[in-house]
C-alpha cells in the first residue's frame, strides 16, 4: 500500500519507469467501443422498426373498421355479410380461456416449482423430471393439441363436456405449465440460502419458510413468467383447432362446459375468406382486439407484480 | 407443543415430544429463562461432521458452560462454522451433510431419534456471519419467529424487549414498519440478534457476528453479548483475538495439523489460560499472531 503510493508520483512524471510493455494509446479501443455501440443500437432499431410497421399497418386497417360500427363490432356474432360481422363470441371465448388457463396453470406451476426446488432431493428421478420439463417447454403447440384431444376431449369427455372451453383451457394450461415452472424455479433459486437458514434457525419448518419468505420473494419472477406464458397461450390457434374450438359460432359461451371460439381462430377464419372486406378490415380489427386483450392482461399482471414487490 | 408435535420435519414426522421442555414450559411459562429458571449448558462428545464423504471436523468433545461465553478460534477452513452448525442441527440443512457423535443440551440428546430439529433450533438460536434479515418490516423481522412458534404474549412488548436487548431499539423505534433491508450492516446484524432473542432460546450460537462490521457496531454487539450471558449460554466463532480475549470465558482452538486432515479441537480451556499460558505450542503461535 505504502510502497506503491510513494512510487506513483515518480511514475507519472515525464518518462514511465514501468516495464514499457503496455500500449500507451487507447484510441483504437475507444474506436471499437463506439463501433459496437452503433451496432447494438442498430440491432435494437431494426427490431423496433419492423414491429412498429406491423402495428401501424394493422391499426390503420383495423381501427376504421371498428369505428365504422363500434358497438356492433363488439356485440355482434360472426356473419356472412362483412358489415354485420362482430367479434363478441370470440372475445368472450378468449377471456374465458385466459381466466381458466390461469386458474389451472398458475397454482399447478408454482406448486410443482416449489416441490422441485425446495422439497425434492437431488436424485436421478428429479433430474429426469427436470430435463423433461425443459424439453416440454419446447414441444410444438400442436402436439399439446393432440394430447388435449386424446385426453380432455375424448377420454374425459363426459366430465369436460368434450369440445368445451374447459378442454381448451386445460390444453393451454398444459402447454404453458413448463414455462411457469421454469420461471418460478429460477426465481426460487435466486433467493440466497441465507434466507432459508435464517428461517430454520428460528425454529421454522420448511413450509413456514416457503410461505413467509420464499413465495413472496419469488412471486415477482413467477408472475413475469406467467405473463409471458399466458400471452403465448392467448395467441395460440393450432392446439385450439385440434381440441375443437368452433370456427363459426352463433352463440356466446355460457360456462366452462360450453362450446366456444377464440380471437385468433376468428381472425384466422376471416383471413381465409375470399372477400376483401373480410380479409383486410375485419382481420385487422380482430388483431387489434387481440392485442388490446393481451396488453390489458399484461398491464394487470405487471401491476400485480409491482404490488407484491412493494409488499415483500 | 401440540402443533410442534404434528409439524413435519425434514422428511419424517416428529416423534415423542421432549418431556423436559414440557415441564419447563409449565413451570416457567414461555419466558422461563428471562424469568430466572436455570440456563442450560451443552456437552459435546466425539462429534464429527461430514460433507458427503468429506470429513470436515473430527472427534470434538467440549463442555459448554451455562451463562458463559465460549469462543471458538482457529485458522480459516479448520471447521469452526461446520462445528457450530452441528450444535443446533443446522449442519444437516446442507444437502448430503451429516454429523456423528453426541450433543447434549442439558440432559437431552439433540441428535436422538425422537428429537425434532425444529424444536431444537428454537431453543438453540443462531446468528450468522453475514446479516440476513428477512425482506419484511423491522417489526415483522422480530415478530415472525415468535409468531410461528406460537407465542401468545404481547407481541409489541416482545418486539421492543428484544430490540432493546440487542441495543437497536433507540435507532429503529420510529421506523418499525420500514423494511429491515433499509438498515446499515451493523444494524441489520443487531436486528438478526433481536429476532433470535425474540424466540427466547436457551443457547445462542454466533458465527463471526461482527466480521463484516465497523468498530462501533462491533463494540455495540460485544456490549450486547456481555449482557446476554446473564440470561443465555453463548458460543461465538471469531477471527478477532482481542475480541475473544475480551468477551469470552472459555476458548476453543480448532486446528488442522496436516493439509487434508479434518479439523480438530486442538485445545480448550479458560480464556485466560488460553491467551496467557496455553498447553500447546500451536495455540500459543495462533493467539499471539505468529500464524493463521
Ligand atoms: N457446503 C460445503 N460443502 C462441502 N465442503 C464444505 C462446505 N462448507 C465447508 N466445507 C469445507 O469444510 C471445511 C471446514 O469449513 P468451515 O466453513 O467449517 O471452516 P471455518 O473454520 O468456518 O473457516 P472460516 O474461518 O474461513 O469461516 C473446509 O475444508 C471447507 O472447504
Ligand atoms: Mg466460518
Amino acid at each position: 500500500m505504502n510502497q506503491s503510493s510513494t512510487r506513483a508520483p515518480r511514475q507519472s512524471g515525464s518518462e514511465p519507469e514501468g516495464t514499457g510493455k503496455f500500449k500507451e494509446s487507447v484510441g483504437t479501443r475507444h474506436g471499437y467501443d463506439r463501433f459496437f455501440a452503433v451496432l447494438v443500437f442498430l440491432a435494437t432499431m431494426l427490431g423496433l422498426v419492423v414491429l412498429a410497421v406491423l402495428l401501424v399497418d394493422v391499426v390503420v386497417d383495423g381501427i376504421p373498421r371498428i369505428l365504422q360500427d363500434p358497438v356492433g363490432f363488439f356485440t355482434n356474432f360472426p356473419s356472412s355479410t362483412p358489415e354485420n360481422a362482430g367479434i363478441y363470441p370470440a372475445l368472450l371465448g378468449s377471456l374465458w380461456l385466459l381466466g381458466l388457463t390461469a386458474l389451472f396453470s398458475v397454482p399447478l406451476g408454482i406448486g410443482a416449482a416449489v416441490y422441485l426446488e425446495e422439497y425434492a432431493t437431488d436424485n436421478w428421478l428429479t433430474r429426469l423430471v427436470e430435463v423433461n420439463i425443459s424439453n416440454l417447454a419446447g414441444v410444438p403447440s400442436i402436439i399439446y393439441g393432440l394430447l388435449g384431444l386424446g385426453i380432455f376431449v375424448n377420454l374425459l369427455g363426459p366430465i369436460t363436456g368434450g369440445k368445451s372451453l374447459l378442454s381448451g383451457a386445460l390444453t393451454l394450461a398444459l402447454l404453458i405449465l413448463p414455462v411457469i415452472i421454469i420461471a418460478t424455479r429460477e426465481a426460487l433459486r435466486s433467493i440466497p440460502k441465507a434466507v432459508r437458514e435464517g428461517g430454520y434457525a428460528l425454529g421454522a419448518t420448511r413450509w413456514e419458510v416457503i410461505r413467509a419468505h420464499l413465495l413472496p420473494m419469488a412471486l415477482p419472477g413467477a408472475i413475469t413468467g406467467t405473463i409471458l406464458a399466458l400471452s403465448r397461450a392467448i395467441g395460440e390457434t393450432a392446439p385450439l383447432i385440434v381440441v375443437g374450438a368452433a370456427t363459426y359460432i352463433s352463440f356466446a359461451p355460457s360456462g366452462p362446459l360450453s362450446g366456444y371460439t377464440a380471437l385468433p381462430i376468428q381472425v384466422y377464419s376471416w383471413v381465409s375468406q375470399a372477400q376483401a372486406d373480410f380479409k383486410i378490415g375485419l382481420t385487422a380489427a380482430g388483431i387489434v382486439v387481440l392485442m388490446a386483450v393481451l396488453l390489458l392482461a399484461n398491464s394487470a399482471a405487471i401491476w400485480l407484480r409491482n404490488r407484491t414487490q412493494r409488499q415483500s | 407443543m401440540d402443533s410442534e408435535k404434528t409439524r413435519i420435519r425434514e422428511g419424517r414426522r416428529v416423534g415423542a415430544p421432549d418431556n423436559r421442555y414440557d415441564v419447563r414450559q409449565k413451570a416457567g411459562g414461555p419466558s422461563s429463562n428471562a424469568g430466572g429458571s436455570p440456563v442450560l449448558g451443552m456437552k459435546i462428545e466425539n462429534l464429527s461432521a461430514f460433507y458427503g464423504s468429506f470429513k470436515a471436523v473430527t472427534d470434538v468433545s467440549m463442555d459448554i458452560q451455562a451463562n458463559k461465553v465460549t469462543a471458538l478460534i482457529g485458522p480459516s477452513g479448520c471447521g469452526k462454522s461446520t462445528y457450530i452448525r452441528c450444535l443446533n442441527r443446522m449442519h444437516e440443512v446442507i444437502p448430503s451433510a451429516r454429523a456423528e457423535g453426541c450433543v447434549m443440551l442439558g440432559d437431552q440428546d439433540i441428535y436422538a431419534k425422537n428429537t425434532d430439529p425444529v424444536n431444537i433450533r428454537r431453543r438453540i438460536g443462531m446468528v450468522f456471519q453475514k446479516p440476513n434479515p428477512f425482506s419484511k418490516s423491522i417489526y415483522e423481522n422480530v415478530a415472525w419467529g415468535a409468531r410461528i412458534n406460537g407465542y401468545r404474549g404481547d407481541m409489541d412488548e416482545l418486539v421492543e424487549r428484544s430490540l432493546r436487548q440487542a441495543a437497536l431499539w433507540d435507532e429503529v423505534k420510529d421506523r418499525l414498519k420500514q423494511s429491515g433491508y433499509g438498515l446499515s450492516g451493523g444494524q441489520q446484524q443487531r436486528l438478526c440478534i433481536a429476532r433470535t432473542l425474540a424466540v427466547e432460546p436457551e443457547v445462542i450460537l454466533m458465527d463471526e457476528p461482527a466480521s463484516a462490521l465497523d468498530p462501533v457496531s462491533t463494540q455495540k454487539i460485544e456490549d450486547t453479548m456481555a449482557d446476554l450471558k446473564q440470561r443465555y449460554t453463548v458460543v461465538i466463532v471469531t477471527h478477532n483475538m482481542q475480541q475473544a480475549a475480551r468477551i469470552s470465558d472459555f476458548t476453543g482452538f480448532f486446528y488442522i495439523e496436516n493439509m487434508g486432515d479434518p479439523g480438530r479441537l486442538w485445545e480448550f480451556d479458560e480464556t485466560e489460560k488460553m491467551f496467557s499460558n496455553p498447553d500447546r505450542r500451536e495455540t500459543e503461535d495462533y493467539v499471539t499472531g505468529r500464524f493463521g
